[in-house]
């Protein structure tokens, strides 16, 4: 099979995101002799930055350059990226926002079929590429069998394969501008205006070195109190995962998670949090990690390194009597 | 403003841990609780506050068994014109592709100038929106965590993009979006409002309604399958605390102590 793969490259500030040397091992995985070809979208300094760290890893890239690319919108980017793929290729996106925005719609403009959020790859059976993906916030897992003959858009779970640090390549920068932008630019029906940056709240749990993180299992806004004075008593802060924020219970700053706040504590105490890898995408500098939770079979058992199989209301209460009777 | 909202019907996963079931090929769908997708809810309520802002209908559409007339309904009680239900035995097994080539099939039939979906469900693909987009050659934001309506042929949306920043752009009507929890506060729906809805005709469109081509729905149409469903082994995992209360209190707070988790 002559098919290429294909790896679409994140970059900000000419710096190339880690997702550039996983998508490397997710593509030997899946195709291990098939040449591997990272494709580069932005604009002047900033990207010629990102194709020459690049080129340590890869042997060929191909870039796409103009003025109007220097904020990656995906609606631009799907129609330009048709123009320069051949048919029947494997092309790789990392599976976050600006993945999850590209993706599914190129997929329909190449025609084929789309995978996404692969976590894991079982090679070829009956011709078919075999995954495994997550279902349920990661429940319960999947195999699936890919029909990737006359090409595949497949999404890959960040942090998941390992980066490919080998940098031996001295690649060649190929410039696919002329043939991207021959038609003129696509995508003018959505345009950028601006980034909104998040909002600077009244704790900054970025530099906090104990973090009680609280989830749904908190069942009740009034419940929180009781986080509080745990928090209090060990002498950290407050976090939180997604649903307490879409309840608005807690401020959007006070999120862990890829689309909330990156945090490096120490120690992270995670009660009633499920666990799903968006919220724990969001925990980085390997704390130790305790999970408080009442399901057994909550994924983030998997990630912790201390568990209890508890109630949380019932626990939490006890844990500070207890924290409050050692420091006496 | 003609809205159109694609709502799915999924087991729901705050009421229930989901197991596989004894030989793998399905989870254990025996005294479920299903509800519809916690994404689209967001969506049907983002929807029908544009149609109180600016007029207009807000239509509920799921593709499904019969079964999935519950959550459309539901969504009716919430505050939408109508629903739709989009069954055929035909639709069975189809990938996300196929679903999204069905929901174009019926948008076709109608004069829509907002899609809402999801921003995904429980198989966690977040796919249908994006894809339906592409097929309508429409454009697409996904993530979407903010609507404001600039007049009758272009919006401003947000999208959630990382470390809880928003990304701003105009778009132009008609789109579709994926809808991102989170973007407001979900009304309540009491027993009474479901009685309301309760004979209002929800109309079933099958394959004969819609003119699709066969070869990309169904089971034989789909290019991406799900072979089973297994529990992923953890591996080492985390040490679970066994023993009484007082003694897993014990070790908790000592295991705190040394690794600088109490101040």
């Amino acid at each position: 099979m002559a098919q290429t793969v294909f790896t679409y490259i994140l970059h900000k500030d000419g710096k190339i995101d880690d997702t550039a040397f996983e998508l490397i091992s997710a593509a030997k995985k899946i195709l291990p002799d098939a040449p591997v070809i990272a494709i580069a979208v932005g604009s002047g300094s900033e990207l010629e930055a990102a194709c020459n760290e690049l080129s340590a890893s890869y042997p060929e890239i191909w870039k796409i350059d103009d003025e109007a690319l220097s904020y990656p919108n995906a609606e631009i980017i799907r129609g330009l990226l048709p123009r320069i793929i051949p048919q029947g290729s494997i092309v790789l996106v990392p599976h976050e926002h600006f993945g999850m925005d590209l993706s599914p719609g190129l997929s329909i403009k190449l025609d084929t079929s789309f995978l996404p959020d692969a976590v894991d790859f079982q090679g070829m059976e009956d011709g078919k590429l075999k995954a495994i993906r997550e279902e349920y916030s990661g429940q319960v897992s999947t195999h699936v069998l890919c029909d990737i003959a006359q090409g595949s858009v497949i999404t890959i779970r960040p942090g998941v394969f390992k980066a490919d640090e080998s940098k031996g390549e001295s690649g060649t920068v190929v410039d696919k501008t002329a043939d991207a932008l021959k038609e003129g630019l696509p995508g003018q029906s959505r345009r950028f205006l601006e980034v909104v940056e998040a909002e600077v709240g009244d704790v900054d749990i970025t530099k906090s070195e104990i973090l009680i993180s609280v989830g749904r299992g908190i069942e009740d806004e009034e419940n929180l109190e009781m986080v509080n004075e745990l928090a209090e008593t060990m002498g950290g802060d407050v976090s939180c995962s997604r649903p307490i924020v879409d309840a608005k219970w807690m401020e959007k700053s006070r999120q862990v998670g890829t689309s909330g706040q990156t945090v490096k504590p120490k120690v992270y105490l995670a009660l009633g949090i499920s666990g799903s890898f968006q919220h724990m995408g969001g925990v980085k500098g390997a704390p130790y990690v305790i999970a408080v939770n009442k399901n057994p079979k909550a994924p983030i058992f998997q990630q912790a390194d201390v568990g209890v199989v508890a109630d949380i209301l019932e626990f939490i209460p006890m844990l500070t009597d207890k924290v409050k009777e050692i420091k006496g | 403003m003609e809205i159109l909202v694609c709502v799915k019907r999924v087991p729901d996963t705050a009421e229930n841990e989901i197991e596989v079931n004894k030989d793998g090929t399905d989870i254990e769908r025996d005294d479920l609780v299903y509800s519809v997708n916690e994404w689209d809810n967001y969506a049907a309520e983002e929807a029908i506050q544009i149609r109180d802002n600016v007029g207009g209908t807000v239509t509920v559409l799921s593709v499904g068994g019969e079964d999935a007339e519950e959550v459309v309904r539901r969504e009716m009680a919430m505050g939408a014109d109508q629903g739709i239900l989009l069954s055929d035995e035909a639709f069975t097994g189809s990938d996300g592709r196929g679903i999204s080539e069905i929901i174009k099939a019926e948008v076709e039939k109608g004069k829509y100038d907002l899609i809402l979906t999801g921003a995904q469900a429980d198989d966690g693909a977040g796919q249908i929106g994006g894809m339906l987009a592409a097929l309508l050659d429409w454009p697409y934001a996904s993530l979407v965590n903010l609507i404001e309506i600039i007049d009758e042929s272009k919006i401003k949306v947000g999208r959630e993009i990382a470390g809880g920043n928003q990304e701003m752009s105009e778009i132009d009507l008609p789109c579709v979006l994926s809808i991102q929890t989170g973007i407001n506060e979900p009304r309540y729906v009491g027993i009474r409002g479901i009685r309301k809805v309760a004979s209002m005709e929800i109309p079933v469109h099958g394959t004969g309604d819609l003119s699709l081509s066969p070869d990309v729905i169904g089971k034989s149409g789909a290019k991406v399958k799900r072979l089973d469903y297994f529990v992923h082994d953890p591996g080492e995992g985390a040490d679970i605390l066994e023993g009484s209360i007082d003694e897993i209190l014990d070790k908790l707070v000592e295991i705190l102590k040394t690794k600088g988790g109490i101040k």
